[in-house]
C-alpha cells in the first residue's frame, strides 16, 4: 500500500520549482588584483591631476603677470632746477589722459614715494633734501593702446624731465620666463601622463594575466575574440572609471579645500608664506576639466590595453596552434 | 566529416609523437580512441579540436582544410564541435548552471531559450540538486558530469571527450556512456579517449589503439 504522506512529499519535491541567481557576469566581479588595479590607478590619476592643476595655476598666473605689466606704463620725472615737481605731475597726467588708449594716470604722490624708497634709505628721511624722481602711473587700454611715440613726443615739448617707460623691457623677461615656466610645467606633466599611462597599462596587464584561464574556456567553447574583448573592456573600464574618478575627485576636492583654507585664514603668518611659497591654490574651470579629461583618458587607456590583451592572449593560444614546441606536451 | 592522412607531430626538435596517423571519423560514428599513458592520445585529441597543428600531414574537418583556416573562423568551427577536457576548464565563480549554459551564452542565445534544456541536462548527469553550486564545492566526478553537459549543450556534430569517466563510480560511468550512446543515436559522433577497458566492452564501437605515436584501427 502507498504511503498518502510519502507520496505528497514525492510530488512536493518533484514541484519544487528550481530558483537560479541571477546570471553571473562572464568576467568575474573585482578580484585581489583588481582591487590592486583600482588603487594604482586612483593614484597615478591624483598625481597627474594635482600636476594638471599646478600647471594651470602657473600658466594662469603668468598670464595675469603679463597682463598687470602691459596693462600699465610709467612716466618718471626727474627732478631739475626750477622745476615745480608738483605742476610738471599735474601736467605730464594732463597730457596722459588727453592721449587716446590711456584709461586713468595717477601720480605716485611724496607718501607712496616715500615708502618705495624705504628699503634702501630707510624710514624718516626728508625728499627735499635727496633728487628724487617722482612717478606717474598711467593704465592703458590693452585693446588699443595709445601711440607711446606720440606721448613721448608731447612730454618731450611741454616736461622735457619727464621720461616714458612702457615696461617693454620688463614685459619682454615676463613674457619668456612664463613662457619658460609653462613649457616645464608642460613637460613635467608630459612626464606624469606618460608614467600614468605606463603605469596603467603594465598594471591592468598584470590583472589581466589572472584571467588568461578563462580566455582560453571562452575561446574553446566558440567565443569571438571580439566577444571576449568586449567582456573584459566592460569590465576593467568601470574599474579604470572607479579608480581615476576617486583620485581625480580627491586632487579636486585638495585643491578646492586648500583654496578655501586660503581664504578663510588671509593676514595669518602660515597663511602668507604659503601663498609667497606656492601662490592662491585656486584653479579655474579649465582646471576641472583638465581634471575630468584626465578621469576620462586613463579610463579609456584601462579599457583599451585590456582589449588589447585579450587580442594578444588569443593570439598567442593560436600561436601554439601553429607551432606545437610552443604548447604543453600532452 | 574528418579525414587525416599522413598526420606527423612533434614538439620542437624533439621524436614525433604521432606518425603517420590516416583514418577518418565519418558521421554519426562512435569510437574509443585507447593507449598506453603517453602515447599522444590528449595530443591527438587537441588535433582534432584545432588547437594544434600538425606538423606534416593533411587534416580536413567538415570538409576544409584546417592549415589554411583563418584564426578568426576557429570560434566558428570549434561551435559544432563538444570536448570534455581532461582538466575540465570550469569556471569558478560561474555555477553549475552558468557553466554548462557558457556555450549557449557565448552564442548570444536569450536565456529564457535554453533554461529549462540545461537543468533537464543537468538533471540527467545527476547533478540536479548541485545547480547552484560553484565549481570549488564540487567532486571531481561533479567537475567531470559538469564538463560533461557543457560539452553537450549545443548537440555538437562532434563530441571529443577525454577520460570522460576517470573520476566517476561504475553506475555513473555506465549512465554517462549511455548518454553519449543517446546523442551518437541523436546524429553526433563520438570520439572518447579512455583507458577504461570495462566501459569499452560495454559498447561494440570502434576502437583507435594508439601505440608509439602510431595508430591501429579495429572497426
Amino acid at each position: 500500500m502507498t504511503d498518502p504522506a510519502a507520496s505528497t512529499r514525492e510530488s512536493v519535491r518533484k514541484e519544487r520549482p528550481i530558483t537560479l541567481r541571477p546570471m553571473a557576469p562572464i568576467v568575474p566581479p573585482v578580484n585581489v588584483s583588481g582591487r590592486a588595479l583600482i588603487v594604482v590607478i586612483a593614484i597615478m590619476a591624483f598625481l597627474c591631476a594635482v600636476t594638471l592643476g599646478t600647471v594651470t595655476m602657473v600658466q594662469e598666473k603668468a598670464e595675469a603677470w603679463q597682463g598687470d605689466v602691459s596693462r600699465e606704463i610709467t612716466i618718471q620725472i626727474k627732478p631739475e632746477e626750477g622745476l615745480d615737481m608738483e605742476e610738471a605731475l599735474a601736467e605730464v597726467r594732463r597730457i596722459v589722459l588727453a592721449m587716446p588708449g590711456a584709461a586713468s594716470a595717477e601720480i605716485v604722490d611724496r607718501a607712496s614715494t616715500a615708502r618705495l624708497l624705504e628699503p634702501w634709505l630707510g624710514e624718516g628721511f626728508d625728499m627735499d633734501e635727496l633728487p628724487v624722481p617722482r612717478l606717474v602711473i598711467v593704465t592703458i587700454d590693452e585693446q588699443a593702446p595709445p601711440d607711446f611715440a606720440a606721448i613721448r613726443q608731447s612730454l618731450a615739448g611741454a616736461v622735457p624731465a619727464a621720461t616714458l617707460d612702457d615696461h617693454r623691457a620688463w614685459s619682454g623677461r615676463l613674457i619668456a620666463m612664463a613662457r619658460i615656466t609653462v613649457l616645464i610645467g608642460v613637460g613635467i606633466l608630459a612626464l606624469m601622463l606618460a608614467t600614468t599611462m605606463l603605469t596603467v597599462i603594465f598594471a591592468t596587464r598584470g590583472a589581466m594575466a589572472g584571467n588568461r584561464h578563462i580566455v582560453e574556456v571562452l575561446h574553446f567553447v566558440g567565443a569571438e575574440t571580439g566577444f571576449i574583448a568586449s567582456q573584459f573592456q566592460k569590465r576593467f573600464l568601470l574599474i579604470g572609471l572607479k579608480g581615476a574618478a576617486f583620485g581625480g575627485s580627491l586632487a579636486a576636492l585638495a585643491f578646492l579645500l586648500l583654496g578655501a583654507w586660503q581664504n578663510n585664514t588671509m593676514a595669518t603668518a602660515l597663511n602668507d608664506q604659503a601663498t609667497a611659497l606656492f601662490g592662491r591654490f585656486t584653479l579655474s574651470a579649465a582646471g576641472y576639466f583638465g581634471i575630468v579629461g584626465i578621469i576620462i583618458l586613463i579610463s579609456a587607456m584601462t579599457a583599451l590595453t585590456t582589449r588589447l590583451t585579450v587580442i594578444r592572449t588569443i593570439r598567442e593560444i593560436d600561436r601554439q596552434r601553429a607551432d606545437p614546441s610552443l604548447a604543453e606536451i600532452g | 566529416m574528418i579525414h587525416f592522412e599522413n598526420v606527423g607531430l612533434r614538439y620542437g626538435m624533439g621524436p614525433e609523437v604521432l606518425r603517420d596517423l590516416t583514418f577518418d571519423i565519418p558521421k554519426r560514428s562512435f569510437q574509443f580512441l585507447t593507449g598506453p599513458s603517453g602515447a599522444g592520445k590528449t595530443t591527438l585529441m587537441r588535433l582534432l579540436f584545432m588547437s594544434l597543428k600538425p606538423t606534416r600531414g593533411l587534416i580536413r574537418m567538415f570538409d576544409r582544410d584546417i592549415s589554411v583556416i583563418p584564426g578568426e573562423e576557429l570560434p566558428l568551427l570549434r561551435r559544432r564541435i563538444g570536448i570534455v577536457f581532461q582538466d575540465f576548464r570550469l569556471l569558478d565563480h560561474m555555477t553549475t548552471y552558468e557553466n554548462v549554459a557558457l556555450p549557449l551564452r557565448v552564442r548570444g542565445k536569450e536565456e529564457s531559450s535554453y533554461r529549462s534544456d540545461v537543468i533537464e541536462l543537468l538533471k540527467w548527469v545527476g547533478l540536479g540538486e548541485r545547480i547552484n553550486v560553484l565549481p570549488p564545492v564540487l567532486s571531481g566526478g561533479e567537475k567531470q558530469r559538469v564538463a560533461i553537459a557543457r560539452a553537450l549543450i549545443d548537440q555538437p556534430e562532434i563530441l571529443l571527450a577525454d577520460e570522460p569517466t576517470g573520476n566517476v563510480d561504475p553506475p555513473m560511468a555506465q549512465r554517462l556512456l549511455n548518454l553519449f550512446i543517446e546523442l551518437n543515436r541523436l546524429g553526433t559522433a563520438v570520439i572518447i579517449a579512455t583507458h577504461d577497458l570495462t566501459l569499452m566492452d560495454r559498447v561494440n564501437a570502434r576502437r583507435m589503439i594508439l601505440s608509439e605515436g602510431r595508430l591501429d584501427i579495429y572497426d
